[in-house]
């Protein structure tokens, strides 16, 4: 795979829920180095999107490649960590924060434990500033704080892309600042990093490029927006529940180069 | 002492042991992916291979251990290829496995529903020679795949998509997960009985968690408890001349509550001083 291969390449994706159609002939290339954030008001796509990137529901129709591999035949996952919005199973037996991250670590390629996760554990902890709390129930957290160690798990995976699904929601402005300093350090040693929400909040200022996912009744979703940040004013969170108009994605080869990173 | 002067007893002590340490290792992952009633699916499974078994004349424990293991790749399919949710899935199978189970029990010639009993309930006599030789080789199987794919199963448990994104065979792995559950009731049934064997399974994890920080913690916690529950429910039966299986579960429901009242105090401990050894304060507004 060159440098001008994108990360992951989603080519006329469609997604069908039910016979109702969710995502519509999406076409959509993350390159290695950008800071990109998929917005859009819930309901529009956005982590139905994400989830077919990752192989995690069937696609009606189109392709995804990732790193170059059709993503059936895709099996160098080390290089992505993917941070969900909750886990599945928190609460059913008592897990620890420290199990929670050391659980990232787990592969089919590392199926026993290696001198040093403890460590590895340990800095990714102290990175979302929670490691006086490795001991802790993950239930005990709130909800913030789960957050905060699931990010703590992705960190762990020392990966080259970041998948994540609306990280900060929940989480005190203190400790946004400092996961948005965590992501800052990351994108300027040019990790990729994908995110999913419906407000930047601190995010703003590392995104490189936005996409707005709208849905018109019936169609289902598509791009309404692909371009360098801000969003423009018609698309903002105010307007685009009543927006009807699909701007044209952006042709701008610059912003999809790679290696374009604020 | 008179219990281990009685050769039965010896190779119902090996068996009991061996459950109580087998049933909770597989259990604790069953209630972490919400499927604690699975092992009481895959019991009735089992009866069919009990009832088989006296039908054809072949030695039960293993027949259980094919039917049981078979049964558990078909629940599978039923949840992977068809429309139908996790729970009729496994009520199909559930009522299909008794069904089975009596039925061939029936049409056996010279068993009784004493037969069947022992095999439902548990018997203190009826765990032979050969059974043993099986049971030990069924338990080394299931400890030796545990060491080979227990992380990989907390990571499933814990999350599938995370792990999915971990490169995890997650959709593998749990079929994985439901063949050892098989095979662990099998591994049970001479002991605790089919009817009960679930128990063992489910009992001591929720037990252990009341208390356990940690999903480690939990584990270890619950195999104590299973160990000390099965061998002491069976020196019990013995005293008491009564089946072992309820024995070995009503222990194990005692062990739950006094679990359950240790645990309010330590949980009203933990609320008053939530972050006790934290040394920063924590803002979370959620």
């Amino acid at each position: 795979m060159d440098d001008s291969t994108p990360v992951i390449c989603c080519d006329d994706l469609c997604v069908d829920f039910e016979s109702s159609c969710v995502l519509s002939n999406i076409d959509l290339d993350i390159y290695a180095g950008d800071f990109t954030a998929i917005l859009g008001v819930n309901g529009s796509g956005k982590t139905t999107l994400m989830r077919a990137m990752l192989g995690l529901i069937s696609l009606t129709s189109g392709d995804v490649r990732v790193y170059g591999a059709d993503l059936p035949r895709f099996r160098d996952w080390q290089r992505l960590a993917y941070v969900p919005q909750r886990l599945h199973s928190a609460g059913a037996v008592p897990v620890s924060v420290h199990e929670v991250v050391g659980a990232s670590l787990i592969s089919p390629r590392r199926r026993w434990p290696r001198r040093g996760d403890r460590a590895t554990v340990t800095n990714a902890l102290e990175l979302v500033g929670l490691e006086h709390r490795r001991k802790d129930r993950f239930d005990s957290l709130s909800g913030g704080q789960q957050r905060r160690v699931m990010i703590a798990a992705a960190l762990a995976k020392n990966a080259d892309l970041y998948i994540l699904d609306e990280p900060t929601a929940g989480v005190d402005a203190e400790s946004q600042e400092r996961i948005t300093d965590t992501f800052r350090h990351l994108q300027s040693e040019g990790r990729t990093v994908l995110l999913v929400t419906h407000e930047l909040g601190t995010f703003a200022s590392l995104a490189t490029r936005i996409v707005v996912l709208g849905s018109h009744t019936g169609v289902g979703s598509k791009v309404l927006y692909d371009g360098p940040p801000p969003v423009p004013e018609h698309l903002s969170e105010r307007h685009w529940h009543h927006s009807e108009d699909v701007v044209p994605r952006s042709k701008d080869p610059g912003l999809l180069e790679p290696g374009n990173s604020a | 002492m008179s219990l281990l002067s009685y050769d039965f007893m010896q190779r119902a002590l090996i068996a009991a042991a061996l459950i109580g340490v087998i049933a909770p290792l597989i259990g604790i992952f069953l209630v972490q992916r919400r499927l604690a009633l699975l092992g009481d699916g895959m019991g009735h499974v089992a009866l069919t291979g009990v009832g088989l078994a006296f039908l054809v004349g072949s030695t039960p424990v293993p027949t259980a251990l094919v039917v049981a293991a078979l049964g558990a790749l078909v629940l599978e399919v039923i949840r992977a290829r068809s429309r139908t949710a996790g729970d009729l899935a496994l009520a199909l199978v559930f009522y299909g496995g008794i069904a089975g189970g009596v039925m061939l029990t029936a049409l056996a010639s010279g068993k009784s529903s004493t037969a069947l009993n022992q095999y439902l309930f548990g018997s203190l006599s009826t765990v032979a020679t050969e059974d043993i030789a099986w049971l030990v080789g069924a338990s080394i199987l299931v400890i030796l795949v545990l060491a080979l794919f227990g992380r990989e199963m907390f990571a499933m448990t814990l999350d599938p998509d995370v792990a999915h994104v971990q490169g995890i065979r997650t959709t593998r792995l749990g079929v994985l997960l439901t063949v050892l559950a098989a095979v662990t009731v099998v591994i049970g049934m001479r002991t605790v009985g089919l009817l009960l064997v679930s128990a063992i399974m489910i009992v001591p994890v929720a037990a252990a968690q009341q208390i356990a920080g940690s999903f480690r913690g939990t584990a270890i916690g619950a195999v104590v408890l299973g160990l000390v529950c099965s061998v002491a429910g069976l020196a019990t039966s013995f005293q008491l001349d009564v089946p072992p299986g309820p024995s070995i579960v009503l222990l194990a429901l005692a062990a739950f509550v006094v679990a359950a009242l240790v645990a309010i105090p330590l949980r009203r401990r933990r609320n008053q001083h939530p972050h006790a050894d934290s040394p920063t304060p924590v803002h979370d507004h959620v």
